[in-house]
């Protein structure tokens, strides 16, 4: 159906500027449907109904425009080229994710050989992006918070990449490509109408997963580094208008990461039972869509209505409980592997 | 000599790598393109006050504040986990090939790291004091 006979080169460029306009559409989308509306539903409020269009959703683009037109203002003390760099940082890496996030048999920028490893690896950027930004600002609360990120960032860095070695020890490949294939074309216990979603053997490393990257993408209960009623907003407090946006499209377009990563390595990606080849290509965006929609809503869930942790609850958390439990799920899942 | 096939690997994987190259100089194509947007947009109105460090409206304090040392503590332990991370996973890509004995070889692998992680937790160090 799709015989196009491209070079690498140009399928290259249209990949990138699809994935140029899929994140900021991805961080508005779950920032409008999430932050503005599921929120104040759960709170027992409307949210921005005026600005027109349903519910209001006008309310993103006068956001967009208000940040667009906003003065620069950069401190004296503060040291201006980390400044000034630190967002741009935090962005890439949340680009990076998408590189290796399958949205089709065919539709994707890069299957790299790694992936899984890749996507953890370049997600883990935005700390150094983080600590520049409250470093540079030369300001008590941005540098506490900076600190609180980096030390939050690293402890649940752990749990989330423990969780993802189970799904690697079952698909036996860490492409995510393959993950979603062994996840499309598996069967559990001989009986294979849905496949094998890893979540039915994997919901420790699912749960796991979940924990961690709420705790990555700093949101309550884990949002320490920017608790706004003691530290203003942590490392962001001296940045105004796109430099803050940016930090914004960082938060929620890796929030629109990790959820399309936890829908490829646990609810199957973009495969659904009995859709193959082209079929699967033109519906694959959506159902991955779909799954991550149902992902992101329980991180927002979560988010909207549990109080904030303390710093060394957090801590004891990562370490006491989510640690040991990923170490005794990859030995699990190892022994299950090699006795089946 | 290299034979075609392994020419070609070769190439594939800095082609793959290449990937990532474009998309980061996209990404900071992406990132100027909208700050030069904003650069011809906004206004400019120096003025002394709003250029002082923010801290929350009365004039800073000069000097650093505290920040806790414990911190380091969880970036040593945090080393060693991360180090065994990068052994964990291509054993678990390997492990169908190596069976019971590649079981065998992880689970002590990782129960000499808990009992780091263990020792760590019985010295207290976990213990926000």
């Amino acid at each position: 159906m799709f015989a196009l006979d491209i070079g690498w080169g140009t399928t290259l460029a249209i990949k990138t500027i699809v994935i140029l306009m899929i994140i900021p559409a991805g961080a508005l989308i779950l920032g409008y449907v999430f932050l503005l509306k599921v929120m104040s539903h759960m709170q027992s409020r409307l949210g921005p109904m005026d600005p027109g269009g349903f519910h209001g959703w006008y309310q993103l683009i006068g956001d967009g425009i208000k940040f667009l037109q906003k003065e620069d203002v950069m401190p004296t003390k503060a040291d201006k080229r980390v400044f000034a760099a630190a967002p741009a940082v935090v962005v890439l890496s949340t680009f990076l994710v998408f590189a290796v996030i399958p949205m089709g048999p065919d539709l994707v920028v890069k299957d790299l050989d790694i992936g899984v490893f890749y996507a953890l690896a370049v997600s883990s950027l935005s700390v150094i992006g983080v600590l520049m930004a409250g470093w540079a600002s030369a300001n008590k609360f941005a540098l506490l918070g900076a600190l609180r990120a980096a030390a939050q960032l690293i402890a649940y860095e752990l749990p989330l990449l423990l969780a993802v070695v189970g799904v690697v020890i079952q698909a036996g490949s860490m492409s995510l490509q393959d993950i979603v294939l062994q996840q499309q074309n598996g069967e559990i216990f001989g009986w294979d109408f849905i496949g094998n979603p890893f979540i039915l053997t994997q919901f420790i490393g699912f749960g796991l997963f979940l924990v961690a990257s709420q705790a990555e993408l700093t949101q309550t209960p884990f949002d320490m580094p920017v608790a706004e009623s003691e530290l203003v907003a942590g490392y962001m407090v001296e940045y105004t208008g796109f430099r803050f946006l940016f930090f914004f499209i960082g938060e929620f377009g890796t929030a629109f990461g990790f959820s399309a990563l936890a829908a490829t390595l646990f609810l199957g990606g973009w495969s659904i039972p009995g859709v193959d080849g082209d079929w699967a290509n033109i519906l694959g965006p959506g159902v991955l869509f779909a799954k991550l929609m149902i992902v992101a809503f329980l991180m927002f869930w979560v988010r909207f209505t549990y109080p904030r942790l303390r710093e060394d609850q957090l801590q004891a958390l990562a370490w006491k409980f989510l640690i040991p439990i990923g170490l005794i799920n990859i030995l699990l899942t190892g022994v299950f592997k090699v006795a089946f | 000599m290299l034979q075609r096939a392994e020419i070609l690997g070769v190439r594939d994987f800095y082609r793959d790598y290449f990937a990532v190259a474009v998309l980061i100089g996209a990404a900071l194509l992406m990132v100027g393109a909208m700050l030069g947007a904003g650069r011809l947009i906004r206004p400019v109105r120096p003025q002394a006050e709003k250029y002082v460090t923010y801290e929350a409206g009365s004039d800073p304090v000069a000097g650093w504040g505290q920040s806790n040392a414990r911190y380091y503590i969880y970036a040593l332990l945090f080393l060693i986990f991360d180090v065994e991370a990068v052994f964990i996973f291509p054993w678990a890509v390997g492990l169908e090939g190596l069976g019971t004995f590649g079981v065998v070889e992880m689970t002590v692998f990782i129960v000499l790291l808990a009992l780091g992680l263990v020792y760590a937790w019985r010295k207290g160090v976990l213990r926000w004091a």
